[in-house]
Protein backbone atom coordinates (compact mmCIF):
# COMPACT_ATOMS: atom_id res chain seq x y z
CA UNK A 1 0.00 0.00 0.00
CA UNK A 2 2.48 2.65 0.82
CA UNK A 3 4.38 2.50 -2.37
CA UNK A 4 1.16 3.64 -3.89
CA UNK A 5 1.49 6.53 -1.88
CA UNK A 6 4.26 8.67 -3.76
CA UNK A 7 2.78 12.21 -4.57
CA UNK A 8 3.63 14.90 -7.27
CA UNK A 9 6.39 17.34 -6.35
CA UNK A 10 3.91 20.14 -6.35
CA UNK A 11 1.46 18.46 -3.85
CA UNK A 12 4.33 17.72 -1.60
CA UNK A 13 5.30 20.53 -1.72
CA UNK A 14 2.20 22.19 -0.10
CA UNK A 15 2.18 20.12 2.71
CA UNK A 16 4.21 21.45 5.27
CA UNK A 17 2.71 21.03 8.49
CA UNK A 18 1.73 17.22 7.89
CA UNK A 19 3.97 14.38 9.24
CA UNK A 20 5.44 12.42 6.83
CA UNK A 21 3.76 9.08 7.86
CA UNK A 22 0.84 8.15 6.19
CA UNK A 23 -2.32 9.26 8.45
CA UNK A 24 -5.10 7.32 7.48
CA UNK A 25 -8.50 9.47 6.59
CA UNK A 26 -10.81 6.29 5.23
CA UNK A 27 -10.77 2.68 5.64
CA UNK A 28 -13.72 0.83 3.50
CA UNK A 29 -13.46 -2.76 4.61
CA UNK A 30 -15.01 -5.83 2.46
CA UNK A 31 -17.87 -3.35 2.17
CA UNK A 32 -21.43 -4.97 0.61
CA UNK A 33 -24.40 -3.14 -0.65
CA UNK A 34 -27.51 -4.63 -2.12
CA UNK A 35 -30.83 -3.23 -3.71
CA UNK A 36 -33.44 -5.51 -3.13
CA UNK A 37 -31.48 -8.65 -5.16
CA UNK A 38 -29.31 -6.49 -6.90
CA UNK A 39 -25.84 -6.49 -5.19
CA UNK A 40 -24.15 -3.10 -6.24
CA UNK A 41 -20.98 -3.59 -4.16
CA UNK A 42 -19.81 -7.17 -3.58
CA UNK A 43 -17.02 -6.46 -1.21
CA UNK A 44 -14.79 -3.32 -1.63
CA UNK A 45 -11.72 -2.26 0.78
CA UNK A 46 -9.84 0.65 0.07
CA UNK A 47 -7.91 3.40 1.81
CA UNK A 48 -7.51 7.18 1.41
CA UNK A 49 -4.84 8.70 3.66
CA UNK A 50 -4.86 12.69 4.25
CA UNK A 51 -3.65 14.49 1.06
CA UNK A 52 -4.70 11.33 -0.76
CA UNK A 53 -6.75 12.64 -4.07
CA UNK A 54 -8.08 9.54 -4.85
CA UNK A 55 -10.72 9.93 -8.30
CA UNK A 56 -13.13 6.73 -7.88
CA UNK A 57 -13.57 5.47 -11.69
CA UNK A 58 -15.52 2.97 -13.52
CA UNK A 59 -18.71 2.99 -15.64
CA UNK A 60 -22.61 3.35 -14.97
CA UNK A 61 -23.58 0.93 -12.96
CA UNK A 62 -20.19 -0.04 -11.34
CA UNK A 63 -21.31 1.08 -7.76
CA UNK A 64 -19.18 4.22 -7.32
CA UNK A 65 -21.95 6.48 -6.53
CA UNK A 66 -23.22 3.95 -3.86
CA UNK A 67 -19.65 3.49 -2.49
CA UNK A 68 -19.26 7.40 -1.85
CA UNK A 69 -22.71 7.29 -0.44
CA UNK A 70 -22.00 5.11 2.00
CA UNK A 71 -18.87 6.62 2.81
CA UNK A 72 -21.09 10.01 4.08
CA UNK A 73 -23.84 7.07 5.23
CA UNK A 74 -26.78 8.21 2.82
CA UNK A 75 -26.28 4.46 2.20
CA UNK A 76 -26.48 2.47 4.60
CA UNK A 77 -24.04 -0.73 3.76
CA UNK A 78 -25.44 -3.95 4.30
CA UNK A 79 -21.66 -5.42 5.64
CA UNK A 80 -18.78 -4.27 6.31
CA UNK A 81 -16.97 -1.18 8.29
CA UNK A 82 -16.36 2.39 7.34
CA UNK A 83 -13.97 4.25 9.80
CA UNK A 84 -13.46 7.35 8.77
CA UNK A 85 -10.76 9.83 10.76
CA UNK A 86 -10.33 6.95 13.15
CA UNK A 87 -13.66 6.53 13.86
CA UNK A 88 -15.37 3.06 13.32
CA UNK A 89 -18.94 3.66 12.52
CA UNK A 90 -21.27 1.56 14.81
CA UNK A 91 -23.65 -0.33 13.08
CA UNK A 92 -27.20 -2.22 14.60
CA UNK A 93 -29.55 -4.20 13.09
CA UNK A 94 -33.37 -3.19 12.68
CA UNK A 95 -36.43 -5.23 13.07
CA UNK A 96 -36.26 -6.08 9.40
CA UNK A 97 -32.78 -7.28 9.36
CA UNK A 98 -30.96 -4.36 8.26
CA UNK A 99 -28.53 -1.92 9.79
CA UNK A 100 -28.64 1.19 10.49
CA UNK A 101 -25.48 3.52 12.29
CA UNK A 102 -26.14 2.82 16.08
CA UNK A 103 -25.10 6.21 16.88
CA UNK A 104 -26.76 9.58 15.90
CA UNK A 105 -23.92 11.86 17.47
CA UNK A 106 -21.40 9.82 15.93
CA UNK A 107 -23.04 9.73 12.80
CA UNK A 108 -23.58 13.84 13.09
CA UNK A 109 -19.87 14.02 14.04
CA UNK A 110 -18.24 11.53 10.80
CA UNK A 111 -20.75 13.55 8.60
CA UNK A 112 -19.13 16.91 9.86
CA UNK A 113 -15.87 15.11 9.09
CA UNK A 114 -16.26 14.25 5.58
CA UNK A 115 -18.25 16.52 3.27
CA UNK A 116 -20.12 16.25 0.55
CA UNK A 117 -20.75 18.14 -2.72
CA UNK A 118 -23.31 16.85 -4.95
CA UNK A 119 -24.00 16.36 -8.70
CA UNK A 120 -26.67 18.30 -8.94
CA UNK A 121 -25.62 21.06 -6.18
CA UNK A 122 -28.28 20.51 -3.98
CA UNK A 123 -27.67 23.93 -2.74
CA UNK A 124 -31.00 24.89 -0.75
CA UNK A 125 -32.89 27.58 -3.13
CA UNK A 126 -35.00 29.18 -0.10
CA UNK A 127 -31.37 30.67 1.47
CA UNK A 128 -29.10 32.63 0.10
CA UNK A 129 -25.21 31.39 -1.25
CA UNK A 130 -24.08 33.32 2.39
CA UNK A 131 -26.73 31.05 4.27
CA UNK A 132 -26.43 28.35 1.97
CA UNK A 133 -22.33 28.24 3.54
CA UNK A 134 -23.12 29.13 7.31
CA UNK A 135 -26.40 26.65 7.47
CA UNK A 136 -23.42 23.99 8.78
CA UNK A 137 -21.27 25.74 10.96
CA UNK A 138 -24.24 27.54 12.59
CA UNK A 139 -26.89 25.15 12.71
CA UNK A 140 -24.90 21.81 13.72
CA UNK A 141 -21.23 22.73 14.85
CA UNK A 142 -23.06 26.10 16.69
CA UNK A 143 -20.18 28.11 16.53
CA UNK A 144 -20.53 31.94 16.87
CA UNK A 145 -22.43 33.45 13.99
CA UNK A 146 -20.37 36.13 13.39
CA UNK A 147 -17.28 34.04 13.24
CA UNK A 148 -19.25 31.95 10.59
CA UNK A 149 -20.21 34.79 8.71
CA UNK A 150 -16.35 36.13 8.08
CA UNK A 151 -15.11 32.83 7.12
CA UNK A 152 -17.77 31.80 5.13
CA UNK A 153 -17.23 35.57 2.96
CA UNK A 154 -13.33 33.70 3.24
CA UNK A 155 -14.36 30.67 1.26
CA UNK A 156 -16.92 32.03 -1.26
CA UNK A 157 -13.69 34.51 -2.64
CA UNK A 158 -12.03 31.42 -2.73
CA UNK A 159 -14.37 30.14 -5.07
CA UNK A 160 -14.48 33.37 -6.61
CA UNK A 161 -18.07 34.01 -5.58
CA UNK A 162 -17.33 36.45 -3.24
CA UNK A 163 -19.79 39.48 -5.38
CA UNK A 164 -22.61 36.71 -5.23
CA UNK A 165 -22.84 35.97 -1.53
CA UNK A 166 -25.96 37.63 -1.35
CA UNK A 167 -27.76 35.97 -4.38
CA UNK A 168 -30.36 32.89 -4.41
CA UNK A 169 -28.98 30.01 -6.13
CA UNK A 170 -31.86 30.16 -9.06
CA UNK A 171 -30.25 32.93 -10.40
CA UNK A 172 -26.79 31.26 -10.53
CA UNK A 173 -25.10 29.45 -13.43
CA UNK A 174 -24.53 25.90 -13.17
CA UNK A 175 -21.14 26.49 -12.48
CA UNK A 176 -21.49 28.82 -9.84
CA UNK A 177 -23.78 26.58 -8.23
CA UNK A 178 -21.30 24.14 -7.54
CA UNK A 179 -18.82 26.63 -6.36
CA UNK A 180 -20.87 27.49 -4.03
CA UNK A 181 -21.47 23.61 -3.07
CA UNK A 182 -17.47 22.99 -2.68
CA UNK A 183 -17.58 26.63 -0.76
CA UNK A 184 -20.66 25.16 1.83
CA UNK A 185 -18.55 21.83 2.24
CA UNK A 186 -15.91 23.20 3.47
CA UNK A 187 -17.49 25.85 5.72
CA UNK A 188 -17.52 22.96 8.39
CA UNK A 189 -14.00 22.11 8.64
CA UNK A 190 -14.41 18.84 6.88
CA UNK A 191 -10.94 16.77 6.80
CA UNK A 192 -12.25 14.96 3.91
CA UNK A 193 -14.28 15.86 0.86
CA UNK A 194 -16.60 13.51 -0.77
CA UNK A 195 -17.37 14.76 -4.77
CA UNK A 196 -19.93 12.69 -6.23
CA UNK A 197 -19.50 13.55 -10.02
CA UNK A 198 -19.53 17.27 -9.29
CA UNK A 199 -19.14 18.18 -12.94
CA UNK A 200 -21.96 15.42 -14.76
CA UNK A 201 -24.98 18.20 -14.54
CA UNK A 202 -22.97 20.60 -16.09
CA UNK A 203 -23.01 22.50 -19.51
CA UNK A 204 -19.29 21.60 -21.19
CA UNK A 205 -18.08 25.39 -20.86
CA UNK A 206 -18.61 25.21 -17.10
CA UNK A 207 -16.75 22.06 -16.68
CA UNK A 208 -13.18 23.88 -16.38
CA UNK A 209 -14.33 26.79 -13.26
CA UNK A 210 -15.18 23.83 -11.53
CA UNK A 211 -12.14 21.51 -12.07
CA UNK A 212 -10.12 24.39 -11.15
CA UNK A 213 -11.69 24.81 -7.29
CA UNK A 214 -10.94 21.13 -7.44
CA UNK A 215 -7.57 21.27 -8.32
CA UNK A 216 -6.78 24.20 -5.74
CA UNK A 217 -8.22 22.23 -3.01
CA UNK A 218 -5.81 19.02 -4.08
CA UNK A 219 -2.58 21.09 -4.22
CA UNK A 220 -3.46 22.19 -0.83
CA UNK A 221 -3.41 18.74 0.56
CA UNK A 222 -6.82 18.39 1.14
CA UNK A 223 -8.20 14.53 1.25
CA UNK A 224 -10.72 14.03 -1.89
CA UNK A 225 -12.47 11.25 -2.99
CA UNK A 226 -13.95 12.20 -6.09
CA UNK A 227 -16.18 9.98 -8.29
CA UNK A 228 -15.82 11.29 -11.65
CA UNK A 229 -15.87 10.85 -15.73
CA UNK A 230 -13.06 13.68 -15.97
CA UNK A 231 -10.32 11.56 -17.20
CA UNK A 232 -8.41 14.60 -17.24
CA UNK A 233 -8.95 15.32 -13.54
CA UNK A 234 -8.38 11.32 -13.01
CA UNK A 235 -4.97 11.36 -14.89
CA UNK A 236 -3.39 14.41 -14.00
CA UNK A 237 -4.94 15.75 -10.58
CA UNK A 238 -6.00 12.88 -8.45
CA UNK A 239 -2.69 10.73 -6.50
CA UNK A 240 -4.78 7.54 -6.86
CA UNK A 241 -7.21 5.94 -8.61
CA UNK A 242 -9.70 3.11 -7.70
CA UNK A 243 -11.00 1.31 -10.60
CA UNK A 244 -14.53 -0.15 -10.10
CA UNK A 245 -16.39 -2.67 -12.31
CA UNK A 246 -19.79 -4.56 -11.00
CA UNK A 247 -19.16 -3.54 -7.46
CA UNK A 248 -15.41 -4.84 -7.31
CA UNK A 249 -12.21 -3.33 -7.14
CA UNK A 250 -10.89 -4.00 -10.94
CA UNK A 251 -7.96 -1.89 -10.44
CA UNK A 252 -5.86 0.44 -7.87
CA UNK A 253 -2.80 2.50 -7.89
CA UNK A 254 -1.07 5.69 -8.30
CA UNK A 255 -2.65 7.36 -11.07
CA UNK A 256 0.51 8.36 -12.96
CA UNK A 257 1.85 4.51 -13.39
CA UNK A 258 -2.16 3.28 -13.87
CA UNK A 259 -2.94 5.28 -16.86
CA UNK A 260 0.45 4.96 -18.21
CA UNK A 261 0.20 1.15 -17.60
CA UNK A 262 -3.01 -0.21 -17.29
CA UNK A 263 -2.80 -4.10 -15.90
CA UNK A 264 -6.04 -5.13 -16.42
CA UNK A 265 -8.23 -5.11 -20.06
CA UNK A 266 -10.95 -3.50 -18.43
CA UNK A 267 -9.62 -0.33 -17.28
CA UNK A 268 -7.22 -0.10 -20.81
CA UNK A 269 -10.57 -0.16 -22.99
CA UNK A 270 -11.78 2.19 -20.30
CA UNK A 271 -9.47 4.61 -20.92
CA UNK A 272 -9.65 3.76 -24.49
CA UNK A 273 -13.47 4.77 -24.45
CA UNK A 274 -13.37 7.98 -22.45
CA UNK A 275 -10.49 9.52 -24.98
CA UNK A 276 -12.45 8.55 -28.43
CA UNK B 1 -84.60 46.69 -3.66
CA UNK B 2 -85.47 49.57 -1.70
CA UNK B 3 -87.42 47.34 0.96
CA UNK B 4 -84.32 45.03 0.94
CA UNK B 5 -81.99 48.33 1.91
CA UNK B 6 -84.41 49.08 4.79
CA UNK B 7 -84.69 45.52 5.85
CA UNK B 8 -80.94 44.97 5.95
CA UNK B 9 -80.43 47.57 8.52
CA UNK B 10 -82.93 45.93 10.72
CA UNK B 11 -81.33 42.26 10.07
CA UNK B 12 -78.04 42.54 10.02
CA UNK B 13 -77.27 43.44 14.00
CA UNK B 14 -79.12 40.17 14.56
CA UNK B 15 -76.59 38.33 12.20
CA UNK B 16 -73.46 40.02 13.45
CA UNK B 17 -74.10 38.71 16.65
CA UNK B 18 -74.01 35.45 14.86
CA UNK B 19 -70.26 36.22 12.90
CA UNK B 20 -68.79 36.31 16.29
CA UNK B 21 -69.06 33.02 16.12
CA UNK B 22 -68.64 31.85 13.12
CA UNK B 23 -65.27 33.59 13.28
CA UNK B 24 -64.45 32.07 16.62
CA UNK B 25 -65.51 28.46 15.86
CA UNK B 26 -63.98 28.99 12.15
CA UNK B 27 -60.13 30.57 13.57
CA UNK B 28 -59.99 28.15 16.70
CA UNK B 29 -60.74 24.79 14.47
CA UNK B 30 -58.52 26.31 11.86
CA UNK B 31 -55.79 26.37 14.19
CA UNK B 32 -56.39 22.75 15.65
CA UNK B 33 -57.17 20.76 12.48
CA UNK B 34 -53.65 22.57 11.55
CA UNK B 35 -52.21 21.53 14.83
CA UNK B 36 -53.66 18.20 14.10
CA UNK B 37 -52.41 17.66 10.66
CA UNK B 38 -48.94 19.06 11.36
CA UNK B 39 -48.75 16.13 13.79
CA UNK B 40 -50.67 13.39 11.63
CA UNK B 41 -48.18 14.56 9.06
CA UNK B 42 -44.57 14.10 10.46
CA UNK B 43 -46.24 10.46 11.61
CA UNK B 44 -46.65 9.79 8.05
CA UNK B 45 -43.10 10.32 6.35
CA UNK B 46 -40.98 9.84 10.18
CA UNK B 47 -40.50 6.65 8.46
CA UNK B 48 -41.13 4.76 11.76
CA UNK B 49 -43.78 2.21 10.63
CA UNK B 50 -46.01 2.19 13.87
CA UNK B 51 -46.48 6.01 13.72
CA UNK B 52 -46.77 6.25 10.04
CA UNK B 53 -49.76 3.23 10.57
CA UNK B 54 -51.46 4.84 12.87
CA UNK B 55 -51.72 8.22 10.77
CA UNK B 56 -52.67 6.95 8.17
CA UNK B 57 -55.33 5.04 10.02
CA UNK B 58 -56.40 8.12 11.59
CA UNK B 59 -56.60 10.22 8.47
CA UNK B 60 -58.84 7.06 6.86
CA UNK B 61 -61.27 7.14 9.47
CA UNK B 62 -61.97 10.41 10.21
CA UNK B 63 -62.12 11.52 6.49
CA UNK B 64 -64.34 8.65 5.93
CA UNK B 65 -67.01 10.36 8.59
CA UNK B 66 -69.20 13.20 7.51
CA UNK B 67 -68.20 16.36 9.66
CA UNK B 68 -71.74 16.24 10.74
CA UNK B 69 -71.67 13.43 12.16
CA UNK B 70 -68.59 13.94 14.11
CA UNK B 71 -70.08 17.03 15.67
CA UNK B 72 -73.03 15.03 16.90
CA UNK B 73 -70.51 12.37 18.17
CA UNK B 74 -68.58 14.63 20.35
CA UNK B 75 -71.66 16.57 21.12
CA UNK B 76 -74.55 14.07 22.00
CA UNK B 77 -72.24 10.88 22.56
CA UNK B 78 -68.86 12.14 25.14
CA UNK B 79 -71.60 13.34 27.65
CA UNK B 80 -72.52 9.52 27.96
CA UNK B 81 -68.83 8.78 28.77
CA UNK B 82 -68.78 12.10 31.36
CA UNK B 83 -67.08 14.72 28.93
CA UNK B 84 -69.28 17.32 28.62
CA UNK B 85 -68.62 20.57 26.32
CA UNK B 86 -70.01 23.26 25.58
CA UNK B 87 -71.46 23.60 21.93
CA UNK B 88 -69.27 26.11 20.98
CA UNK B 89 -66.35 23.78 22.35
CA UNK B 90 -67.93 20.54 20.53
CA UNK B 91 -67.35 22.27 17.48
CA UNK B 92 -64.43 24.06 17.41
CA UNK B 93 -63.02 20.31 18.50
CA UNK B 94 -65.47 18.54 16.06
CA UNK B 95 -64.15 20.60 13.05
CA UNK B 96 -60.48 20.70 14.38
CA UNK B 97 -60.76 17.02 14.11
CA UNK B 98 -62.68 16.18 10.98
CA UNK B 99 -60.60 18.62 9.02
CA UNK B 100 -57.23 17.56 9.95
CA UNK B 101 -56.74 14.70 7.94
CA UNK B 102 -57.15 16.97 5.10
CA UNK B 103 -54.27 19.13 6.55
CA UNK B 104 -52.23 16.52 6.73
CA UNK B 105 -52.20 15.14 3.54
CA UNK B 106 -51.86 18.98 2.25
CA UNK B 107 -48.46 18.94 4.54
CA UNK B 108 -47.93 15.30 3.84
CA UNK B 109 -47.65 16.46 -0.06
CA UNK B 110 -45.90 19.66 0.50
CA UNK B 111 -43.07 17.54 2.16
CA UNK B 112 -42.48 14.77 -0.74
CA UNK B 113 -42.55 17.46 -3.15
CA UNK B 114 -38.78 18.18 -2.23
CA UNK B 115 -36.38 16.72 -4.14
CA UNK B 116 -34.56 13.77 -2.16
CA UNK B 117 -31.36 15.90 -2.42
CA UNK B 118 -32.14 18.88 -0.31
CA UNK B 119 -32.60 16.01 2.62
CA UNK B 120 -29.52 14.82 1.42
CA UNK B 121 -27.36 17.86 1.13
CA UNK B 122 -28.72 18.66 4.72
CA UNK B 123 -28.46 15.03 6.24
CA UNK B 124 -24.96 14.96 4.64
CA UNK B 125 -23.73 17.65 6.67
CA UNK B 126 -24.51 16.43 10.48
CA UNK B 127 -28.30 17.64 10.69
CA UNK B 128 -30.51 15.77 12.46
CA UNK B 129 -33.81 14.73 11.20
CA UNK B 130 -35.55 17.42 13.39
CA UNK B 131 -33.23 20.42 12.17
CA UNK B 132 -33.54 19.12 8.67
CA UNK B 133 -37.56 19.34 8.21
CA UNK B 134 -37.05 22.51 10.11
CA UNK B 135 -33.69 24.55 8.19
CA UNK B 136 -34.90 22.81 4.70
CA UNK B 137 -37.48 20.52 3.86
CA UNK B 138 -40.59 22.92 5.81
CA UNK B 139 -39.74 26.57 4.63
CA UNK B 140 -39.97 25.08 1.09
CA UNK B 141 -42.75 22.94 1.82
CA UNK B 142 -45.25 25.61 3.01
CA UNK B 143 -44.94 27.16 -0.35
CA UNK B 144 -46.09 24.14 -2.72
CA UNK B 145 -48.75 23.59 0.56
CA UNK B 146 -49.83 27.13 0.83
CA UNK B 147 -52.12 26.95 -1.93
CA UNK B 148 -54.50 23.89 -1.19
CA UNK B 149 -54.31 24.97 2.56
CA UNK B 150 -55.99 28.05 1.80
CA UNK B 151 -58.78 26.52 -0.24
CA UNK B 152 -59.07 24.44 3.05
CA UNK B 153 -59.36 27.89 5.33
CA UNK B 154 -62.00 28.93 3.22
CA UNK B 155 -63.84 25.54 3.14
CA UNK B 156 -63.79 25.64 7.47
CA UNK B 157 -65.12 29.21 7.28
CA UNK B 158 -68.38 27.54 4.94
CA UNK B 159 -68.33 24.22 7.02
CA UNK B 160 -68.26 26.45 10.24
CA UNK B 161 -71.81 26.48 9.50
CA UNK B 162 -72.54 22.94 10.85
CA UNK B 163 -71.90 24.08 13.98
CA UNK B 164 -75.33 25.76 13.56
CA UNK B 165 -76.71 22.04 13.98
CA UNK B 166 -75.45 21.70 17.48
CA UNK B 167 -76.96 25.15 19.13
CA UNK B 168 -73.84 27.53 18.02
CA UNK B 169 -75.62 30.70 17.32
CA UNK B 170 -73.59 31.30 14.18
CA UNK B 171 -74.40 33.28 11.05
CA UNK B 172 -76.35 30.43 9.75
CA UNK B 173 -78.42 30.23 12.77
CA UNK B 174 -79.26 33.40 13.54
CA UNK B 175 -80.29 33.58 9.63
CA UNK B 176 -82.86 30.85 10.12
CA UNK B 177 -84.11 32.17 13.28
CA UNK B 178 -84.48 35.41 11.64
CA UNK B 179 -86.02 33.80 8.30
CA UNK B 180 -88.58 31.93 10.59
CA UNK B 181 -90.00 34.71 12.24
CA UNK B 182 -89.90 36.89 9.81
CA UNK B 183 -90.59 34.93 6.46
CA UNK B 184 -88.76 37.38 4.76
CA UNK B 185 -86.55 34.37 3.48
CA UNK B 186 -85.13 36.49 -0.02
CA UNK B 187 -83.83 39.31 2.01
CA UNK B 188 -82.14 37.32 5.01
CA UNK B 189 -80.79 34.65 3.38
CA UNK B 190 -79.30 36.65 0.40
CA UNK B 191 -77.92 38.65 3.80
CA UNK B 192 -76.53 35.61 5.08
CA UNK B 193 -74.94 34.48 1.73
CA UNK B 194 -73.27 38.23 1.15
CA UNK B 195 -71.76 37.56 4.63
CA UNK B 196 -70.01 34.38 4.36
CA UNK B 197 -68.74 35.73 1.26
CA UNK B 198 -67.38 38.60 2.95
CA UNK B 199 -65.65 36.75 5.16
CA UNK B 200 -64.16 34.62 2.43
CA UNK B 201 -62.63 37.22 0.28
CA UNK B 202 -60.09 38.54 3.17
CA UNK B 203 -58.94 35.04 3.46
CA UNK B 204 -58.49 34.43 -0.47
CA UNK B 205 -56.96 37.93 -0.32
CA UNK B 206 -54.27 37.26 2.86
CA UNK B 207 -53.63 33.71 0.87
CA UNK B 208 -52.04 35.08 -2.66
CA UNK B 209 -50.41 37.81 -0.49
CA UNK B 210 -48.70 35.08 1.46
CA UNK B 211 -48.12 33.29 -1.72
CA UNK B 212 -46.61 36.28 -3.85
CA UNK B 213 -44.14 37.02 -0.39
CA UNK B 214 -42.71 33.82 -0.27
CA UNK B 215 -42.34 33.53 -3.97
CA UNK B 216 -40.34 36.40 -3.83
CA UNK B 217 -37.57 34.83 -1.71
Amino acid sequence: MTATHALPPQAAATRNGTPPWPVEKIAVLDLHKSFGSIEVLKGISFTANQGDVVAILGSSGSGKSTLLRCVNFLETPDAGEIIVCGENVRMRRRRDGRQAPADPAQLTRVRTRASMVFQSFNLWPHMTILENVIEAPVHVQRRPRKDCIEEAEALLDKVGLAAKRHEYPAVLSGGQQQRAAIARALASHPEVLLFDEPTSALDPELVGEVLKVMRALAEEGRTMLVVTHEMGFARHVSTRSLFLHQGRVEEEGASAEMFAHPRTDRFRQFIQRSQS
Amino acid sequence: MEKFFSQSQEYLPFLFQGVTYTILVMLCAFALATGLGLILAFMRVSGIVPLAWVARTVIVVVRGIPGLVTLYYIYFVFPDFGIALTAVQAAIIGLGIAYSPYMAEIFRAGIEAIDRGQTEAALSIGMHWGLVMRRVVLPQAVRVALPPYGSTMVMLLKDSSLASTITVADLSLQGKLLASSTFENTTVFTLVALIYLAMSLPLTAFNSWLERKLRRS
